[in-house]
Formats: structure tokens, sequence, C-alpha cells
């Protein structure tokens, strides 16, 4: 049985050693050269003492940034990716929160690094990426770890305006592309065309695939996503067969019309996660690359990645929804009721998850930890972790889950995930700010915030900008004399959610 | 001009639009953005701009893309 996650890379270095694993359209990568240079990052990092402990990989989108990754977990130790994107409040929190002792970052970031209230030693990729290999102290670590090991930290939104870092294991990820692997149909052949950024866990699918097949992995420059004809004229020029994008990243080629001047002409597997897909975009999808399978994916960070799929079996109409189907085998899927008893046939309740895919929990934070990630109420005969996902799911006639809605105030914009929590407890550190309330506009798919306070709207983004993610950044800002309050002093988020209603009516 | 730059300035109060000319090559506007801007727009200007026309040519400056909603304005 496999227990440690870079068998995956042995193997496809045994087997495929100068096949491009990696690559971005510009720089690739062979599983060789991935290999050697992992292991030389290893050699590096454990001759510097590093064991089980964090190491920072700030590094842009790049097949090195993954050699690194590898790297890292083969020292024993685990990666924190933190990203340019990001900014410097929350890289600073992460770094705070981690407290590692080496940073790895590439010759775009290491300047940028240096500016950070950073402890630990900061090395250059270039500087440690040629270091002689030393197998004999590699196999000693590879021998002594366990596969409840951590090998990676990414962190997500949290409502207390302090990002949570999901710490996943050997154990959870292997079960998870194990499990993926026997659901949908991945080849030798697979071309993937990756979106997510390597800071999520999102992007493990096609890093561990590609390792797993033998198959290979387009890192898809970012800037890409703004223009959708390049877009697909790179999937073309690539020949890409397989992708796993967050809804609005195909909803950005289908809505301008791209389809009529170009089509992706390779692809035969797409998969769609994090969001709902609205159906007359889903149609236009279908109608353009009507050959393709086309899977619903749907899973928390939490549960390393994705948990369930549904590959779309049938038609729907406008209205419908797209199940997120079944979990993977080996991973259960409870939905509890608020009496935490399992929700009748038809019923809605909270979808929780049990299985080996379960992460080992957030990262300096027993109390989040054992917050969500409690006790299975169904039993109290001996321990068992289920992870309580706050999403509101029901099983429909078919028996196949649908996802129904948030149980708190956790959104989905524009593919991430986002505690509407977070944006306000951050507005209200920005001077000038009294109070402040967010609700989100689903059917617009935008961030309103309604503050209190002598600070102008502009003055807001500004500060705002410096502490939280871009797509965090609220869409509409509107000034209040005050904000609505329930009895128990708490925002009123029906009053402000009714406002949104009102100034849409106003506006025709 | 002067709405359209009220369009981009809510979006990054902090750029020069009248002046900057290199919002795609310094990845000042993000896919976020473009998406927003195709949106306001279309409700302020009352013209459509399809994926043909999404280019970084089109979006690199304030100048560009107020040429692009006059040409497609002619057209209609």
């Amino acid at each position: 049985m496999q227990t440690h996650i870079l068998d995956y890379l042995t193997d496809a270095v045994r087997y495929a050693p100068d096949k491009t694993a990696y690559s971005d359209g510009t720089d690739s990568l062979t599983f060789r050269e991935v290999y050697e240079q992992s292991r030389s990052i290893g050699t590096f990092l454990c001759g510097n003492q590093v064991g089980r402990e964090p190491v920072v990989v700030f590094m842009e989108k790049h097949p090195k940034t993954i050699a690194a990754f590898y790297g890292v977990i083969s020292a024993g130790a685990y990666y924190v990716p933190i990203d340019v994107e990001m900014p410097v409040e929350r890289i600073r929190l992460i770094l705070e929160n981690v407290q590692a002792g080496v940073m790895i970052c590439d010759a775009g970031t290491i300047e940028t690094a240096r500016t950070f209230a950073f402890q630990g030693r900061i090395v250059s990729y270039e500087e440690c990426c040629h270091t002689d290999i030393d197998e004999a102290k590699l196999e000693e670590i590879y021998e002594a770890s366990i596969d409840t090991d951590p090998i990676y930290i990414v962190f997500t939104s949290g409502s207390t305006g302090v990002p949570k870092g999901v710490t996943a294991c050997h154990r959870s990820v292997i079960d998870y592309i194990e499990h993926l692997a026997e659901a949908l149909p991945f080849a030798e052949d697979t071309v993937f065309g990756n979106q997510a950024p390597l800071y999520m866990d999102a992007c493990l699918r096609e890093l561990l695939l590609t390792l797993k097949f033998r198959a290979t992995a387009y890192l898809i420059p970012r800037e890409l996503f703004l223009f959708p004809v390049k877009l697909v004229e790179y999937l073309n020029q690539y020949r890409i067969n397989t992708i796993c994008w967050v809804v609005s990243a195909l909803v950005m080629i289908s809505s301008f019309d791209t389809f009529q001047v170009a089509v992706p002409e390779y692809l035969r597997l797409i998969a769609f996660v994090s969001e709902v897909f609205p159906i007359v975009q889903f149609h236009k999808w279908k109608e353009a690359v009507p050959n393709a399978t086309y899977v619903n994916l749907y899973g928390p960070t939490e549960a390393t990645g994705v948990c369930c799929y549904y590959i779309v079996d049938r038609e729907f109409q406008a209205g419908d929804v797209i199940p997120i189907g079944r979990p993977f085998r080996n991973t259960q899927i409870l939905l509890l009721d608020e009496q935490n008893r399992e929700a009748a046939p038809g019923e809605s309740g909270e979808i929780c998850i049990r299985g080996s895919s379960l992460t080992l929990g957030y990262y300096n934070d027993l109390q989040k930890t054992s917050d969500s990630f409690t006790q299975n109420p169904l039993h109290a005969h001996y321990p068992e972790r289920i992870y309580r996902t706050g999403d509101i799911g029901r099983r429909n006639d078919r028996g196949e889950l649908e996802f129904v809605s948030r149980k708190d105030y956790q959104i989905k914009h524009m593919g991430h995930r986002i505690e509407l929590g977070e944006i306000e407890a951050n507005v209200n550190l920005v001077e000038g700010v009294k109070m402040a309330g967010c609700v989100y506009d689903k059917t617009r798919s935008k961030i309103v915030l309604f503050y209190t306070g002598t600070a102008q709207p502009r003055e807001v983004t500004a500060a705002l900008r410096t502490k939280v993610p871009r797509y965090m950044l609220p869409n509409k800002i509107i000034q209040m004399d005050r904000i609505p309050l329930t009895a128990n002093g708490k925002i009123n988020r029906l009053e402000l959610e009714k406002k949104v209603q009102e100034e849409k009516k106003d506006n025709g | 001009m002067d709405e359209l730059l009220e369009i981009l300035r809510d979006l990054h109060e902090d750029i020069d639009f009248e002046t900057c000319e290199t919002l795609i090559d310094d990845k000042i506007l993000d896919s976020f953005d473009i998406v927003t801007i195709i949106a306001e727009i279309a409700n302020t200007f009352d013209v459509k701009i399809s994926a043909e026309h999404i280019t970084p040519q089109n979006f690199n400056s304030a100048k560009a893309l107020y040429q692009l909603i006059q040409k497609l304005e002619a057209e209609e």
C-alpha cells in the first residue's frame, strides 16, 4: 500500500523519465528534471537542519515551483505556498502563523520576500536546485516518514479576518488522488490545462495525476484568463484535452461568444468546480464541445480538494440544478439536520464528510479545528472525526446529492471561497470606519459592502487592497448613517439584503 | 470618455487612466475587472464587446478602449 506521495514521482521517473511533466508553454521540465531538482532541494533543506516543519515556497506559477514543492516533501518537511497575488497583510498573517525557518523564492519574488518581516532564511531556487543529491540521507527520511505526516498547508478565508491553514497529510492526498483517478477517465495521453493557482489545493489534481498517469500538465499563464480567444487558442496549440476549472473561467469563455471565433478542438474531459454552473452557459459549452465528458466536482479544502462528483448523463433545462452526485469511493457524505440526525430522503441537511480524505485540520489552531472537525454525532462508540462543511445539501429523487445553500456567511465568488466576516473584520480596521456589514448579491455576483463612518468609499477600497486578496474587494460600497441591527445587536443582513434588492429596483 | 474613466476609476482609484497605457502589460487589470468593465460598458454605452475584441491591445489603455467603443457604436 502506498504511504508516501512521492512514490508517484519515483514511478513516473522509472517509466517515462524524458517525457514532459510540467510546462507553461515557454519552460518545461521532464519527469527526470522534476525528480532531480526536487531531490537537490530536499538535500539542501536537510543539510540546513530542516526537519518536519513548514517551508514557505514563494515562487511564480512555473514548473520549477512544483519541483520545489516535491523537494520540500522529500526533506520530510511540508510546503506553505504563498504568491505575489496575495496582499502583504495576508502574507504577514500566514508567515506569522507558520513561523518557518526557510523560504524558497525565485528571481521574480526574492526582492519582495526581503521586504517581509521574516525571521528565517530566504534562499533562491537556483541556489539550491543544483545541490549534490545525498541519496542516503533522503532515503533515511523517506523510510522514517509516516502517512499521517503533513505535506502542505494551504490558507483559506477565515471569518474572523485571519486566514486558516488547512494542513493535509500523505494519506489524505493519496486517498483523494487514487479515488479521483478511479472515478474519471485519465490516461497517459491526458494533457491537462491547469487553471488553479499553485497556492490552492485545487492544483493538486493536475500536479499529482500527471505523475500517476505519466501525463503532461500545462500551467496556463494566468493573464490568459483575461482573454478568452487567446485562451482557447492556447488550449488548441498544446492539444490540451482535460481541464478542471472553476465555473467563472468557463463562463468567461462562453459568455462573450468566443465559440463564434475559436472552439476548443481537443477537449474530451471538462470538469467544473467551486460554483453552480449557470445552465445557459453550460448549454453553450455542450453545443460547442459536444463530445466531451462533463463532470461537476464538489468538495472543501478541508477534505483535500474534491470529494464528490457527478458525470453529466442527461439533459438539464434552465432552472435545473446540476447535482454534485456522489462521493468518491472510501468517502461518505452524511446529511445531518439541526438535531444531528441523518436527514430524511429529500430533506436537506449539513453536508458532513467522513473518510481518510479528511485533512489534519487547521495549523496552529486546535480550537477552530475541533469546531469543524467533530466526533461523528451518530455514535459515541469510538473516536471518529467528520468534517462539517457548513454547506447545506439534499438528495434528489435519483439519490444524487445536490448543493442547496450555505449555513453561514461563506460565499463563492469568482471561484473563490470567501467569508463575508473576513471582509467585514478588515473593513472595521480601516481608519474612519465605525461599522461594516457585507452581503452577497447572488443574481449579479457582487459583494456589496455597507459601512458607517467618515471614510470615503475610495479610501475604504484603497485600505482594503493592502489587506485582502483582490477577489474579496467589494464590488459596490455604500456609506450609511447607521447599520441595521437585529434584536441581539448583530448586523441585520436580511435588512441589508433588502436594501440591495431595493437599489436594483430603483435602477430599473 | 468621462463616463468610461468613471467606470475604470471605480475599479482602481489609484491609477491615472488618462495617461496609463500599460493596464494589461503591468497586470493592473485582472479577469474580474475585464468582466466588470464589459458589463458596465454595455450598461452605459449600450454596446456589446464580444470575445474577438477582448484583446490586450484594446484593454491596455482607456484611450484604446474608448476607440473600441466608438468603433462599435459606429457599426451599430
